[in-house]
């Protein structure tokens, strides 16, 4: 660098200034315990419904996943308006239901006039909960409702934080152990079923998974929005690639980018609610991707629809 | 509300006078009367057409709406029709996409639910009053209804039940059996999207009472209960009006009386209309068929 003429000279000033501002503007968000816990919560949140989510759009259950939103939301005010801890209900709720939708799931689909039904009564008694904790409440907590629906990752404490985290670990844990057999009875269950892969087992399992993801979920982004957070980033890595296991863990990087980027950008602009952030860079991200497939298509190197067998 | 009334009694006439002596409670009645009607109906060819998946959807951008509505200063009735039509439009232009997988297209649908749903999000935030509002916009609330609120929602009901009359014929012919109807020659890509116009006006005005989540409650269970206890056309029509009707009138006067909110009686007495309607058929299936086995 020693004759670099006046404009190199300027433009390598300005990319040190940059990165001088860029570090000390890491340095500074990460400072705040709330960032540190945020992100911490975040990553395991993410990675978690990045893998699970790769399974639920690729066996088209997204639609358990919106039932499933609606029990976390009662069962959070559920446990609230009887005096427990919210996760306490979201936990035992979503696991439960996602077990039994599971257990159902084998006899028969149910059609969506009588999921809307239910669905939409369940969401009414999660507002009769909601009215009695309001009312119960002598601390005056009246935005728990909203809470529960559109999450706030910055109000984890440092416990919740890690409790987010280590479980988000077990359920990546679980679901990369049974990704193999999985991905087979996904994609082909009769001849799963002939080399006796314990197809049924693997289904109403991988429901009860779901169901704490989406409680894990609901952590972090809310319970309304916690479908977002499992169909998009899966959704775009199936865009992308047509490889099984490449697509699985794209989708868990796409949704850590995702957390990461959304924390990042709401704590830069401090009107932008974290759960907005998130989901906006999700949705940018699955969007882009149409884009991508768009061009790819045109110049014809999209051979083949189907997703291969490992 | 149990401050103002003493809860429900026997003394029928007493508890009707306590129940309209405030004029809010009277635009309650006449708002929920008028969105019941206007919902059952069209919900009625929704259910029929099986698109209930494309109500909720226009449900959940309704939120957004009255959100935005709410932050750049203008009616929230705006914002609720606005955004509903809308949608409903773009839904009606997004050509049927043959040879994608159905995983792909639930995949798009759930992230752009959740996506509007987050815009709803950043609006409230934005406007900073609204925070405790949310419940109402969610959940539904027939506090404050203004006379404006029910003459525009009256004028929106007619006229979404004059295009329906309008094209309930070939609809319905065009709904059970399409492609015989488009062989007829009726116009049936032109219908299927003045229907959904219609069913975003429906979706509009019904979450301006049960709140964008409840919108189900008298948009789709009515209809699916009237649908199951007759076959007959017209007949499961006036049930589904009826059963809409009864489920809203009982929900205002349960909610005036006693502290719960008004969205979760709606849901629970048009989910237990639901349950009853199914009962029913159960019991005169079996009855028939006990009948039709002794003789």
């Amino acid at each position: 660098m020693g004759d670099a003429t006046g404009p190199e000279r300027a433009i390598g000033n300005l990319v040190m200034l940059l990165a001088d501002a860029t570090g000390t503007g890491i340095a500074d968000m990460l400072s705040h315990p709330f960032i540190r816990h945020a992100l911490l919560a975040g990553t395991g949140i993410a990675v978690a419904c990045g893998l699970v989510g790769y399974f639920v759009v690729l066996r088209s259950q997204v639609f358990s996943g919106d039932a499933l939103s609606h029990v976390a939301f009662t069962g959070a005010l559920a446990a609230l308006a009887f005096g427990f801890d919210a996760r306490l209900g979201l936990f035992i709720a979503t696991i439960a239901v996602g077990l039994a939708l599971g257990l159902l799931g084998n006899r028969g689909h149910a059609d969506d006039v009588v999921i809307g039904t239910v669905f939409t009564w369940i969401l009414g008694l999660g507002v009769l909960f909601l009215s009695i904790f309001t009312t119960n409440d002598s601390t005056g907590n009246g935005t728990a409702g909203v809470t529960v629906l559109f999450g706030s990752i910055f109000g984890l404490s440092g416990s919740q934080a890690v409790f987010a985290a280590v479980i988000g670990l077990v359920i990546c844990a679980c679901i990369v152990a049974i990704a193999r057999p999985l991905l087979f009875t996904t994609l082909d269950p009769d001849v799963a079923m002939a080399r006796r892969v314990p197809v049924q087992v693997l289904g109403v399992l991988f429901l009860g998974l779901v169901g704490l993801c989406a409680a894990e979920a609901t952590q972090a982004v809310g319970a309304l929005l916690l479908l977002g957070l499992i169909a998009a980033p899966a959704g775009a890595a199936q865009r992308l690639t047509h490889r099984p296991y490449v697509a699985f863990w794209l989708s868990a990087l796409i949704a850590t980018t995702c957390v990461w980027a959304g924390i990042t950008l709401s704590y830069l602009i401090a009107d932008v609610p974290p759960t907005f952030a998130i989901m906006a860079f999700a949705t940018g991200i699955y969007a882009t991707t149409f884009a991508v497939t768009a061009v790819r298509r045109q110049r014809g190197h999209l051979q083949d629809q189907v997703p291969m067998l490992p | 509300m149990s401050v103002i009334a003493t809860g429900l009694t026997w003394n029928v006439s007493e508890d009707l006078r306590q129940l309209f002596e405030f004029h809010f409670m009277t635009n309650a009645f006449r708002a929920g009367t008028i969105v019941a009607v206007v919902a059952a109906v069209i919900g009625w060819f929704m259910v029929l057409r099986r698109q209930t998946f494309v109500g909720h959807t226009l449900s959940m951008v309704a939120f957004p709406g009255a959100a935005g509505a709410a932050l750049i200063g203008v009616a929230a009735a705006w914002g609720y029709f606005g955004f509903c039509l809308a949608a409903a439009v773009v839904i009606a232009a997004i050509p049927r996409t043959r040879g994608h997988s159905f995983s792909e297209e639930s995949a798009v649908v759930g992230t752009i639910q959740a996506f509007a749903l987050a815009c709803g999000f950043l609006f409230v935030t934005l406007y900073h009053g609204l925070l405790e509002g949310v419940n109402s916009l969610l959940f539904g609330s027939f506090l404050g209804i203004t006379d404006s609120q029910v003459a525009t929602l009256f004028w929106v009901g007619v006229g979404a039940l004059g295009v329906l009359a309008v094209i309930g014929r070939p609809l319905l012919f065009a709904s059970i059996d399409p492609d015989v109807a488009a062989a007829r020659g009726v116009p049936v890509r032109f219908l299927s999207i003045l229907f959904l116009v219609v069913l975003g006006l429906a979706v509009a005005e019904a979450s301006q009472i049960t709140g964008v989540l409840l919108v189900f409650a008298i948009l789709v269970v009515p209809p699916a209960a009237a649908q199951a206890i007759t076959v007959r056309p017209f007949l499961s029509l006036l049930l589904s009006v009826a059963v809409a009707l009864l489920v809203t009138w009982l929900g205002l006067t349960l909610s005036y009386f006693y502290d719960q909110p008004v969205g979760f009686y709606i849901t629970s007495l048009a989910f237990g209309a639901y349950l009853l309607a199914h009962a029913g058929r159960w019991v005169t299936q079996r009855v028939r068929n006990v009948r039709s086995a002794t003789s």
